[in-house]
């Protein structure tokens, strides 16, 4: 024996590491037992491989790597006695998983024993097979499975229907050889190899089609007289659970007929009365009597119609709804969810008893039944289901509240019935949980706010009543602070005031306060600050009054660590102390912010979408001078009417206004904004990183030609430029882009885009019996290697595909970027088209490639269809 | 059809040139694209000490220490007479205390929860009858027992057996092969060592 072993036995091993008392001695211990039993690996030790395998499972139930004994199972599992390959089994299924290279070298050894005299052995072999074969495996193997689904052994054959499951579930396509085999299990009368057979047909249904038709035809009957028998089985004491036989068989049958009933009427007619039997008869006193109704309820659910089975299966729930245990509760909840698609009129009922469990104690039942309720809310019982809502926010605990805020911001934002009345739900929400308040829930209100003309006055007077009582609601604030900037003289002035507003005095320096708090408020982040500060510039014009006390706010930041800040606070003043004649204009009010547009972005942000995109071609640092170049040549060349103008979206006017948004988790990332990384502060601050170069420029040069004093504000935008030398950081040609961004409103948006480059021939890129699709191709003028392509999906078959996703797949040279989808539902015969953009690294070299993959659902069922197109015209 | 990672794999190394696809997929759990029933059963201690853990679907060594750490987290900071069910990361766990030890199992969200508590208390009362009276002591020193056991009870992530009877004859056949083997072992032994005094 080797001096290192130490030669404990296993359960010394145990004891000795049980007895540590800190989690240094524990490992000390641990690297101990591993540095003998590595030293007993390499001396290829054979009487206690077995046991130092089984200490190395102990030390990897603990958590510490064990990859060094992979190889010993092996050596375990390929010696002939059975204890050793009991071992040597358990450690293989422990020790490695499916994904590990080492497993493959096992196939041969789990072949010998799949093929022993030994029973057990056998048995061993399939266990380990079916829980950790890879697709490999499984194809290698699955002859000799299904050899052993007839062995003479119902244990045996139990064993090989599961594993059974675990190789169709790998191999999709060796499905069809188990149909028959598995059908013929069905009539077996040993409750494990039934349960099991009943098992493996659910799976073989979930993967074949062909399956699906052969046990509807074939099986039903049988399985429906198996379950009867079931039920009417007497006592049986092996199989009996709290008086019922085999609950087990129960569920998995009921489960089984689910799959076979569902789209089938005569299938479903076949089993109706077993439904109605099981759902009466079962007792519901014990957990096992329910678990075989909630099984059978869902059964009923699932299958075709029967008005008088839904009837007693909704019965059934509501009596879970009111049972006093709390899993019978929570089944149910889950359930009414299911059942909502079913008949949402029946569900409707318990409404009151759901709204009940949103209060429970237990967090699980509340997060269901709030998600139940989400689902339960319509355009008719909104208010009051959200005043309740609204309500309970202010007694949940702090881990429910942002759960809770983000499904009441959502139901009022999707059912609100008036302005004026999301205006105020919102207000309730952010003043009671602003700080769970999502951002783009926030944007959404400032975009629905100024969309609202006639409710400005409002909207700003109870913001600024609520700001006056609430202040540690961050996003109230910021909303608050913005609609103060914007309509500050209507709040001022007492303008149209609506019947129901409580009459308010506000002369100009409270709403000058109001904002000042929110700037030196030590717990307001940047982006608050940074908007406190923009509202004072307007209200500076707005209450010329107070136009020198603003002054000094503004100069108070100019010390401020933060550049944003700095920045922004010296070229306010200089605004303030120069450019007087320019200011009005500058700080008018924001045009109407648009709504679709708004939408769009917000639709686009959605994490569903998902883009291949190869790199993040638009924010990479270095790429700050390009971009900032085009502006600059603008600037300086005013007249030029052929600037590259993609049409400028209303949604950008928003985030450019909060362009000072830092917190780079919070910003709405819009499609085609990869998420930022620290690098993206500076293209930030310059807010040029989410507009493309052309929109500013566009618009710059339209304000300035609009305010008719073209030398003027040129020469005004260079001594910004100078006056910000932090931010110019050898960039400095990019330094007029944040006053680009305040006067971004002034722009008339609207420009169409122009047709430049060359045209390309559109062309069918892929076509199958059920799907076509076609690229066409623009060019941004003065950038040939990026192409636009505008892909149009045309559903050629008379069926609904639901979840399509595209997916694209590019070489390196080339950079893609996919936009989401106009839907991801395609219409019978109809089409919706997704845009991308390519870059060409190797343009004029070489030609595009690339491989599409796309995804659908069609009746339920999933299609991929993949294909490569080279067919791209030559010069893109 | 259905997706086939693996087979996408194959598939992408024989054609060079251009990238695999990025395929939409959970960062923290990849590969998770087969579904069934018990993805994975967990017996931790009420300190939160691992006593058992078997995994029927992929996960690498560390996505199994964040799961547990997670779960441990989860479970043993409910209070009781709460409802058996977390759901947690788009899985439901069902989890029942049993003594000292928390007994676990992960499914899909469409899964019958009340049928898996069923199994859990299925586990424990085989458990139960092997070791007369189990205790979480019996657990540590003879864990590979207990996972014999689940690998009767269990496979592939399905349940094999519903009679207690089937499981503890079969562990018990199989458990006097090993003494079988061991007595013979013994006696070559004694054998060879009596022949070569």
């Amino acid at each position: 024996m080797n001096p290192f072993s130490s030669g404990t036995r296993l359960r010394d091993m145990i004891r000795a590491i049980r007895s540590c008392k800190t989690a240094a001695e524990e490992r000390a211990v641990v690297r101990k037992e591993c540095a003998a039993i590595r030293a007993a690996i390499s001396e290829n030790d054979q009487d206690y491989r077995h046991r130092n395998l089984a200490k190395l499972m102990f030390i990897h139930m603990l958590g510490y790597p064990t990859h060094f004994g992979q190889m010993e199972c092996l050596k375990l599992i390929a010696s002939s006695g059975f204890p050793e390959k009991r071992i040597g089994y358990l450690a293989l299924m422990l020790l490695l998983d499916e994904r590990q290279e080492v497993l493959m070298l096992v196939t041969n050894s789990l072949k010998q024993d799949l093929n022993h005299s030994n029973q057990y052995i056998i048995g061993l072999a399939l266990c380990a097979l079916g829980n950790i074969c890879s697709a490999e495996m499984a194809r290698d193997l699955a002859p000799e499975v299904e050899r052993l689904l007839q062995f003479r052994d119902p244990n045996i054959r139990k064993k090989a229907a599961l594993c059974s499951i675990r190789i169709i579930k790998k191999v999709p396509d060796l499905a069809e050889n188990f149909i028959n085999p598995a059908a013929s299990l069905l009539r077996e009368k040993h409750h494990g190899v039934l349960i099991t057979a009943v098992q493996l047909c659910t799976d073989l249904c979930k993967v074949s089609s062909e399956a699906l038709e052969y046990f509807r035809e074939k099986c039903t009957e049988g399985l429906v007289k198996t379950l009867k028998d079931m039920a009417n089985s007497s006592y049986s004491p092996e199989y009996d659970v709290a008086g019922i036989t085999d609950p087990f068989l129960h569920i998995r049958l009921l489960k089984l007929l689910r799959i076979l009933g569902q789209g089938d009427p005569d299938a479903s007619d076949c089993m109706n009365d077993i439904l109605a039997q099981v759902a009466t008869k079962i007792e519901s006193n014990k957990n096992a009597g329910n678990a075989i109704l909630y099984e059978c309820v869902g059964t009923i659910m699932s299958i075709e119609d029967n008005g008088g089975l839904r009837v007693l299966a909704i019965n059934i729930l509501g009596r879970f709804l009111s049972n006093r245990d709390n899993n019978i509760r929570y089944v149910a909840l889950n359930m009414l969810m299911k059942a909502m698609t079913v008949d949402a009129q029946a569900v409707q009922r318990h409404r009151a008893t759901i709204l009940e469990c949103v209060k429970d104690s237990d967090a699980s039942i509340r997060k269901k039944a709030l998600d139940l309720v989400y689902l339960l809310v319509n355009e008719s019982n909104v208010k009051p289901l959200t005043k309740e809502l609204i309500g309970y926010l202010e007694a949940s605990d702090q881990e429910f509240k942002g759960v809770l805020t983000d499904k009441i911001c959502s139901l009022v934002e999707k059912f609100s019935p008036e302005k004026i009345w999301y205006i105020d739900q919102m207000l309730k929400v952010l003043s009671e949980a602003g700080s769970f308040v999502k951002d783009e829930v926030w944007h959404a209100l400032i975009v629905v706010i100024s969309n609202a003309s006639d409710l400005h006055g409002y909207s700003v007077r109870a913001l600024y009543r609520a700001s006056q009582t609430t202040t540690e609601q961050e996003s109230l604030v910021r909303v608050a602070v913005w609609c103060i900037g914007e309509y500050g003289d209507i709040l001022v002035n007492n303008v149209g005031m609506l019947d129901i507003e409580e009459p308010i005095t506000v002369t100009e320096s409270d709403a000058v306060d109001a904002v000042e708090v929110a700037i030196k408020r030590h717990t307001s982040d940047l982006t608050t600050k940074a908007m406190a500060l923009i509202a004072l510039l307007k209200l500076s014009s707005r209450f010329p009054s107070c136009s020198a006390r603003i002054k000094d706010i503004i100069l108070q930041n100019k010390q401020s660590f933060v550049l944003e800040l700095q920045q922004r606070s010296i070229e306010f003043n200089c605004i303030l102390q120069k450019h007087q004649n320019v200011r009005a204009a500058l700080v008018e009010r924001m045009p109407v912010l648009d709504e679709a547009t708004f939408s769009g972005r917000r639709a686009g942000s959605l994490p569903t979408s998902v883009s291949t995109s190869t790199g993040t071609a638009h924010n990479i640092p270095n790429g700050i001078a390009k971009p900032a170049a085009a502006p600059v040549a603008d600037l300086l060349d005013l007249s030029s009417d052929d600037a590259p103008a993609p049409s400028s979206s209303g949604g950008d006017f928003l985030q450019d206004l909060l362009g000072v948004d830092l917190s780079t988790a919070s910003a709405p990332p819009s499609a085609s904004q990869p998420p930022k990384g620290g690098t993206d502060v500076l293209l930030d601050l310059l807010s040029i990183g989410t507009s493309p170069p052309a929109q500013s420029s566009s618009s710059a040069s339209d304000i300035l030609s609009s305010i008719q004093d073209n030398t003027a504000s040129l020469a005004n935008l260079n001594g910004l430029t100078s006056l910000s030398p932090l931010s110019a950081n050898g960039n400095s040609p990019a330094s007029p882009a944040p006053v680009m961004d305040l006067l971004d409103g002034f722009g008339p948006s609207p420009q169409k885009n122009e047709e430049n480059g060359p045209a390309y021939p559109s062309l069918v890129a892929y076509e199958s019996s059920s799907l076509r699709m076609s690229f066409n191709f623009s060019k941004q003028p003065g950038n040939p290697q990026t192409t636009l392509i505008q892909a149009t999906f045309t559903n050629l078959s008379p069926n609904v595909y639901n979840d399509f996703l595209f997916q694209a797949a590019v070489p390196k040279f080339l950079q893609l970027h996919l936009d989401p989808a106009s839907s991801n539902t395609l219409p019978a015969n109809g089409s919706i088209s997704q845009s991308m953009k390519v870059t060409n690294s190797q343009h004029g070299k070489k030609s595009l490639v690339m491989r599409i993959r796309i995804a659908y659902k069609m009746n339920g069922k999933e299609v991929l269809e993949e294909g490569q197109v080279n067919n791209f015209p030559r010069d893109l | 059809m259905r997706h086939n990672p693996e087979e996408a794999q194959r598939h992408q190394k024989s054609e060079s040139g251009i990238p695999a696809f990025e395929a939409p997929e959970n960062p923290d759990f990849p590969f998770r694209l087969l579904s069934r029933m018990i993805h994975f059963v967990l017996l931790i201690s009420r300190q939160g000490k691992v006593r058992l853990t078997k995994w029927y679907s992929p996960y690498s060594q560390k996505e199994r220490t964040k799961v547990i750490r997670e779960l441990g987290g989860v479970i043993l900071s409910r209070g009781p007479k709460l409802c058996n069910f977390v759901d947690w990361r788009g899985f439901k766990v069902v989890y029942k205390r049993y003594a000292s030890l928390y007994f676990c199992m992960c499914i899909d969200q469409d899964d019958n929860e009340l049928e898996v508590l069923e199994i859990i208390h299925h586990f424990v009362e085989i458990l139960d009858r092997y070791f007369g009276s189990v205790c979480e002591l019996d657990l540590i020193f003879n864990f590979h027992k207990a996972y014999y056991i689940l690998d009767e009870l269990l496979l592939a992530g399905e349940l094999q057996e519903s009679s207690k009877k089937t499981v503890a004859r079969l562990i018990a056949a199989q458990d006097s092969l090993v003494e079988t083997a061991k007595e013979q072992a013994s006696s070559i032994s004694n054998i060879i060592a009596q022949a070569t005094k």
